[in-house]
């Protein structure tokens, strides 16, 4: 039989029954918009991992102030910090370390003319900016000598640069970070979300002497919150961590059995974990979707059983005019797949659609990938095939002479 | 082609069993008899005589327990289940007491559907369909749904279907038996001119003497045998 004629026949059938097909698609409709939609939050939060992991810059060691404690729970977070310059400084010195940048955090108001905002302010070294991969979208970043005699200079953010200039060039403007005055000398390049989820381009930096001094009012000099670490090599990260640890353990004179009193947390694995994380939880979501899918299937199943049912004179009275077994077969089987394919179709097209929605009313970033596409079209078309056949089997097997009799 | 009047149905010995949940239940015990190309044969019988198991297996629709059936030379009972539906579709038309078409398809793609499954590409079948139609005289009701026609012209749909891939054989099973007087003698007309002018060889199960009396050959079954075999008069008619 002509295959053309099969599809014809297949359609004819669907189209008598339109209601019953429609509700039967609907099963597949909703898997396949589902499968595309969640693999389309999935990828796009897996993306948005990846980009800020990239921005985050590579091989990076966090080093923090104070132990953490057997519970876990960090201790003498108040307390002065434990980490000084010369701390960084002795750690760039280390054969596996490419930068060390020591970094005293906080937050400030700023004022520009009339305008105002409240952002973070993060007293640095120019070792940050190397550290962090931090390029300028324009001027240029503060020097070691800026530092060294705690010049009032600071680069800012783009979101920073937005809300306090609008369209006038920053550099060389004077803004107020707490009353002090400071000068722009850069803008920094974007660089978007963190893993944590904050705006990274929502910052000002300082150097760190001079926030210590204008801004922080600190009694507390030459001491650092943080020291961002890079070293030089994914390879040499163990390798650079031990040094680390020997080296503060002698600088603060940390006795055998004693704790230290510093945190250094390998940045770059923990971003590994986040960014497995994500891909667990948006094969997880793509799992979930799945299963939809296959109750829609099992929903064809249903149908086209109840339909190979209803026809089996329609069946017999084929067969005693020449259908071959196979013929009836494929009738049944091109109908399933008609119904699976159609709806993966319309699927489709509420997937991406409800993916665009997503994109555009929660502001999550979304990805309908090719991939994911084809994935649905041929998951459909194997449900078609596999909850098609038992019922399309059953027409086929079905004896001519009692099916002409059928009531 | 077979010669003229040399057999075209051969069976001998023809046995059909079915097992009933009572035991074995024999349908058929031991039939055996010839139909040479161009016969027009009636056969009858009451309900259980045998005569409609008879029928199936001659259709090719079913095989035999035992015996044997050769039509135009072929051993039958030897054939695969898809050469049962080739023959079926080739040299074999049915007609049915209920019609048997199917309703949600017009008339037109009623008698197209065994040129389908012959393998014939649409526009082919679409025209020999029609062509069908008109030689049955419904020529103008080819885009009719069944429940659009008559019951007589019903059954001429079918008897087009069954005409449609041109066989030699047609076996009508009580073709009258859902119609009145007037269209019945209509379509026993239709089948008489197809046997008498295009050489059509016809078996006709009815268990009415007037219907029986169109064929020129009556065979009459009783308890799946075969009790009378005798030529009809053409005066009866």
């Amino acid at each position: 039989m002509i295959f053309t004629s099969l599809l014809e026949t297949a359609w004819h059938a669907l189209t008598t029954h339109r209601m019953r097909s429609f509700l039967t698609m609907l099963g597949m409709v909703i898997g396949v918009a589902a499968v595309i939609l969640m693999l389309a939050i999935g990828q796009g939060a897996q993306a948005m991992v990846r980009s800020a992991i990239e921005s985050m810059g590579s091989n990076l060691f966090i080093i923090m102030s104070g132990a953490v404690s057997s519970g876990g729970a960090r201790v003498a977070t108040g307390d002065a910090p434990s980490l000084t310059f010369d701390d960084a400084d002795a750690i760039r010195d280390l054969p596996d370390i490419l930068a060390s940048a020591p970094v005293s955090p906080g937050g400030a108001q700023l004022i520009y003319g009339g305008v105002n905002w409240n952002t973070s302010v993060y007293g640095t070294t120019p070792d940050y900016a190397v550290v962090r991969n931090w390029s300028m979208a324009s001027g240029s970043f503060f020097s070691d000598a800026d530092v060294r005699r705690g010049a009032r200079v600071a680069v800012i953010g783009g979101v920073v640069a937005r809300e306090l200039f609008g369209d006038e060039d920053p550099v060389g403007k004077i803004i107020r970070i707490k009353q002090a005055p400071f000068e722009v000398i850069g803008v920094l390049a974007s660089k978007g979300q963190s893993l944590d989820g904050r705006d990274q381009d929502d910052t000002v930096l300082v150097p760190i002497s001079s926030a210590q001094q204008k801004i922080f009012s600190n009694t507390l000099r030459n001491r650092a919150r943080f020291i961002m670490v890079q070293a030089v090599s994914e390879k040499r990260m163990d390798a650079a961590e031990a040094s680390i640890n020997d080296l503060l353990r002698s600088r603060h004179r940390i006795g055998l059995g004693q704790d230290d009193d510093f945190t250094v947390r390998n940045l770059t694995a923990l971003a590994e974990t986040a960014a497995s994380t994500t891909r667990i939880m948006s094969l997880l979501l793509g799992a979930i979707a799945a299963i939809s899918l296959v109750v829609g299937g099992i929903g064809i199943m249903n149908i086209m059983l109840v339909s190979v049912t209803e026809r089996t004179r329609e069946i017999g009275i084929r067969m005693a005019i020449g259908a071959r077994r196979r013929d009836v077969l494929w009738q049944f089987l091109i109908e399933a797949l008609t119904l699976s394919l159609f709806g993966c179709g319309i699927g489709l097209l509420f997937g991406i659609g409800g993916a665009w929605l997503v994109e555009r009313l929660a502001g999550l970033p979304v990805a309908v990938t090719p991939a994911s596409v084809l994935m649905a079209v041929g998951v459909s078309f194997l449900i078609g095939v596999f909850f098609g056949f038992y019922p399309a089997r059953r027409a086929a097997g079905l004896d001519p002479i009692d099916a002409l009799r059928s009531q | 082609m077979a010669v003229p009047g040399a057999p075209l149905i051969e069976v001998a010995n023809l046995e059909k069993d079915y097992s009933t949940g009572a035991g074995v239940f024999q349908a058929l015990r031991g039939v055996s008899l010839g139909i040479a190309e161009g016969e027009f044969v009636a056969i009858m019988g009451a309900s259980g005589s045998g005569k409609s198991t008879f029928m199936n297996l001659l259709g090719c629709l079913d095989r035999p327990t035992r015996g044997s059936y050769h039509l135009d030379g072929q051993d039958v009972g030897r054939l695969s289940s898809d050469q049962l539906a080739a023959l079926r579709n080739r040299e074999i038309g049915f007609v049915f007491q209920g019609f048997n078409l199917l309703p949600k398809l017009t008339a037109l793609d009623n008698v197209a559907l065994p040129l389908m499954y012959a393998g014939m590409g649409r526009e082919a079948r679409r025209r020999q369909a029609q062509a069908m139609l008109e030689r049955v005289g419904l020529g103008e009701r080819s885009h009719h749904t069944p429940l659009q026609l008559s019951g007589g012209q019903q059954q001429r749909v079918a008897i087009a279907r069954a005409l449609a891939t041109r066989p030699r054989i047609i076996f009508a099973d009580e073709p009258t038996g859902n119609l009145d007087s007037e269209t019945s003698r209509q379509v026993m007309d239709l089948f008489s001119r197809l046997n008498r002018e295009e050489g059509i060889t016809l078996v006709l199960v009815t268990h009415e003497a007037d219907i029986a009396a169109y064929a020129r050959r009556c065979i009459r079954f009783q308890d799946g045998r075969v009790i009378e075999d005798t030529a009809v008069t053409e005066a009866a008619a």
